[in-house]
């Protein structure tokens, strides 16, 4: 089967409203077309734009939505349910903290404080620099060893205040 | 040859088992010693880890806990010889060796992805004898164990399965809860991680079982190094007839997936969990209908946990009774313990029901890794009671937990040591309950935020007789008016922590 000049066209005519760029929304696409036939398609989906670009930018969400034969606002509803999925850009690290019963039995929340005063933010920010991205997590499956945190979805426990800033490459 | 196990499991990686994996190559490599590097799963002595495992004609000797600058000196006394690491042979452990590990019986043996070390290891023994089985008598088998729902609420497998088994659909599903979002445990991690396989194996039988030929696992997000290992077995078993069509030239047929959760703590209730596998929102449903009756998709669906699924294999090749034998009243079979928290000797211990807290906490756990007095133990997760010293002798039992308002739900024990502040605990309770409410119920959803102010102003002595009146009152209305156990529990740590250590909520000295 032939296509003519006439058919061509960009996959999803929005495009010219958002703030995506091309390669963003090539990606989106990719996603779409890969996993969209799946049952229940919606979270794999998320997780695979989050996945591929860090985040899931607001302007996905009518891309994914036309794609679904859902609502603009169903989407949204889903985006904005689950803690994992962000909206914005995160930094070049994500940092995940424990901030669960096993790890407060064992110094959780003094490395909380630390972490945050550590890197100037609170959860769900990011440092000034870009650098890192804080989050809470509610256990990591490391309750025996804690505290723990993810740093891009790597594991760590046992994390002390000095073991954080080697961590981040800062020598206390 | 010398083989060499280092663990690929998770905890053991957070605390460096990967850097100590490729130390060992290359002091090997440099020593020109010719070993055999296995990345096996962890015996769940995770105080220990990075435990490294040295093969001789004796059996394993241990060393650990090794950091990557012990290993020049492991090579210096010549692997498998004496060192101040070393732990003698592995399985002569106390820790491990006075353990019933059924589910676990290849923690720490076994490569996790390897489909020729599982079957080399019992594995797909029970799924074999399912195969030659009828429905019925699989679900027989099932419920004859006495096997209950490990994901907290304890209900029999056997008869859910019954009602799926009944149940009319052209479509059935075998959903396999791994949310696992109770902060102590961490046995769905160990399984999903370290063997694979026998998930696999537990839901092809329960779907057999049923005539469900879909499967998927709702893994929670948290875990990728256990998403990469199920895919990886999940891979491995397809391209050699285990899953598919056809499954060893039986007919069978049976389907599976893995699906990530997005960080939500109630996507681990059932009905919940399924709205996320459709794709939406995680919104509890109301019930009746139950899954079993109108599950995913509106079919009917046995939605289990992990640890229930992967007891199933063991019942099957060794039979109800075998499994029945072990544990104590209604408690049949056992029960794998996770400690955690302040615990010297933390890891998992799998028991037989009946086993005491006290012999939980101090045989095993040696303690608080403070050094500390224990002074409470905070068991079945989030949702479960703070637990004082009075009641540690209680015996590992779904029916006696319940009737002082306990719950031993998925088997986590989280230990405080006496510097925990039990106000705070308790504030924290109403924190994440008010984070994680899925919205549908008022008392869940702003009572858990009153909650927390009403414990604030109780701490800063402000009215305290009234605030406390309030707090209970705010507790039974949780208790009473929650659709699901999120609300309708959260209440139990709270009060719990009230009723046990009521000092901690009388207000603070002012510093002076
Ligand atoms: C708020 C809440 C969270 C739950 N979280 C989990 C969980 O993470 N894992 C799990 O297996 N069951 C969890 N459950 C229990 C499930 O609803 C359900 O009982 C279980 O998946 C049934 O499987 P089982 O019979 O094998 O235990 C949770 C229940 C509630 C109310
Ligand atoms: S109790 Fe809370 S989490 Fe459970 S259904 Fe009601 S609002 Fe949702
Ligand atoms: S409580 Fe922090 S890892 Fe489980």
């Amino acid at each position: 089967m032939s296509t003519s000049t006439f058919e061509r066209k960009p996959p999803i005519k929005l495009a010219e409203l958002s703030s995506l760029s091309p390669a963003d929304i090539a990606t989106i696409n990719g996603v779409l077309a890969r996993l969209k036939e799946l049952p229940g398609a919606l979270l794999p989906i998320l997780h695979g734009i989050q996945d591929a670009l860090g985040y899931v930018p607001k302007d996905a969400v009518p891309i994914v939505a036309k794609s679904l034969n859902l609502s603009r606002a169903e989407v949204h509803g889903v985006v904005s349910f689950y803690h994992w999925y962000r909206t914005e850009k995160p930094g070049e690290h994500v940092i995940h903290l424990c901030r669960a019963e096993a790890c407060q039995a064992v110094g959780g929340r003094a490395l909380e404080t630390h972490v945050k005063t550590r890197l100037g933010i609170d959860f769900h920010e990011t440092t000034a620099d870009g650098r890192y991205t804080l989050e809470p997590a509610y256990c990591l499956g490391n309750c025996a060893v804690g505290p723990s945190l993810l740093i891009d979805m790597q594991l760590r426990g046992r994390v002390t205040s000095a073991r954080f800033d080697r961590l981040i490459g800062v020598s206390a | 040859m010398i083989t060499v196990y280092v663990s690929r499991d998770s905890a053991a990686i957070s605390l460096g088992a990967d850097e100590v994996a490729v130390a060992i190559a290359a002091e090997a490599a440099r020593q020109g010693v010719a070993i055999k590097l296995i990345r096996n799963s962890s015996r769940g002595l995770f105080w220990l880890e990075p435990l490294v495992e040295v093969a001789t004609d004796a059996g394993r000797i241990g060393y650990g806990p090794v950091q990557a600058e012990d290993v020049a000196s492991l090579f210096a006394v010549g692997l498998g010889n004496a060192h101040p690491l070393c732990l003698g042979l592995v399985e002569e452990l106390p820790y491990l060796k006075t353990q019933e590990r059924l589910t676990f019986a290849r923690a720490g043996i076994t490569d996790p992805v390897s489909l020729d070390d599982y079957l080399a290891h019992d594995g797909y023994k029970g799924l074999k004898n399912a195969l030659a089985m009828e429905p019925a008598a699989i679900i027989a088998a099932v419920t004859d164990s006495g096997l209950r729902g490990r994901g907290g609420a304890a209900f029999p497998a056997g008869i859910k399965w019954k009602t799926v088994l009944g149940a009319e659909g052209a479509q059935k599903y075998i959903v396999c809860n791994g949310d696992e979002g109770d902060s102590g445990t961490y046995a769905d991690r160990m399984v999903c991680e370290g063997d694979p396989y026998l998930l696999i194996e537990g839901m092809t039988i329960a779907g057999i079982a049923v005539g469900a030929t879909r499967g998927y696992i709702y893994l929670r997000c948290e875990y990728p190094y256990g998403e990469r290992a199920l895919n990886e077995a999940i891979a491995a078993a397809y391209a050699n007839n285990w899953l598919g069509a056809n499954i060893q030239g039986s007919g069978k047929h049976f389907d599976l997936e893995v699906r990530m959760g997005a960080g939500a703590y109630i996507c681990g209730e059932e009905t919940a969990l399924l709205e996320s596998l459709e794709g939406k929102r995680g919104m509890v449903r109301f019930k009746p209908p139950l899954p079993a009756i109108k599950g995913l998709f509106g079919c009917p669906t046995v939605i289990n946990n992990v640890i229930t699924l992967a007891s199933v294999p063991v019942i099957l090749d060794k039979g109800a009774a075998f499994y029945k034998d072990f544990g104590t009243g209604r408690s049949r079979g056992t029960l794998p313990v996770q400690l955690a928290g302040n615990i010297k000797f933390g890891g998992l211990v799998e028991k037989a029901f009946g086993v005491s807290l006290r012999d939980l906490l101090h045989t095993y756990g040696g303690g608080t890794l403070s050094g500390r007095p224990i002074r409470a133990v905070q068991v079945g997760g989030p949702l479960g009671s703070y637990i004082p010293e009075s009641q540690f002798d209680l015996p590992l039992d779904y029916e006696a937990y319940a009737k002082l308002n306990n719950m031993v739900g998925h088997g986590g024990i989280t230990v405080f040591d006496d510097t925990v502040d039990m106000a705070e605990q308790a504030r924290f309770s109403m924190e994440f309950c008010a984070t994680e409410s899925c919205g549908k119920c008022t008392p869940c959803r702003i009572g858990s935020t009153r909650g927390m102010e009403v414990i604030d102003r109780l701490v800063a002595g402000d009215q305290p007789v009234k605030q406390e009146a309030l707090l209970r009152d705010l507790c039974d209305t949780m208790l009473a008016g929650s659709l699901c156990a999120l609300g309708g529990m959260a209440p139990f740590p709270v009060l719990s922590a009230l009723n046990h250590f009521p000092d901690d909520f009388r207000p603070r000295a002012t510093p002076a």
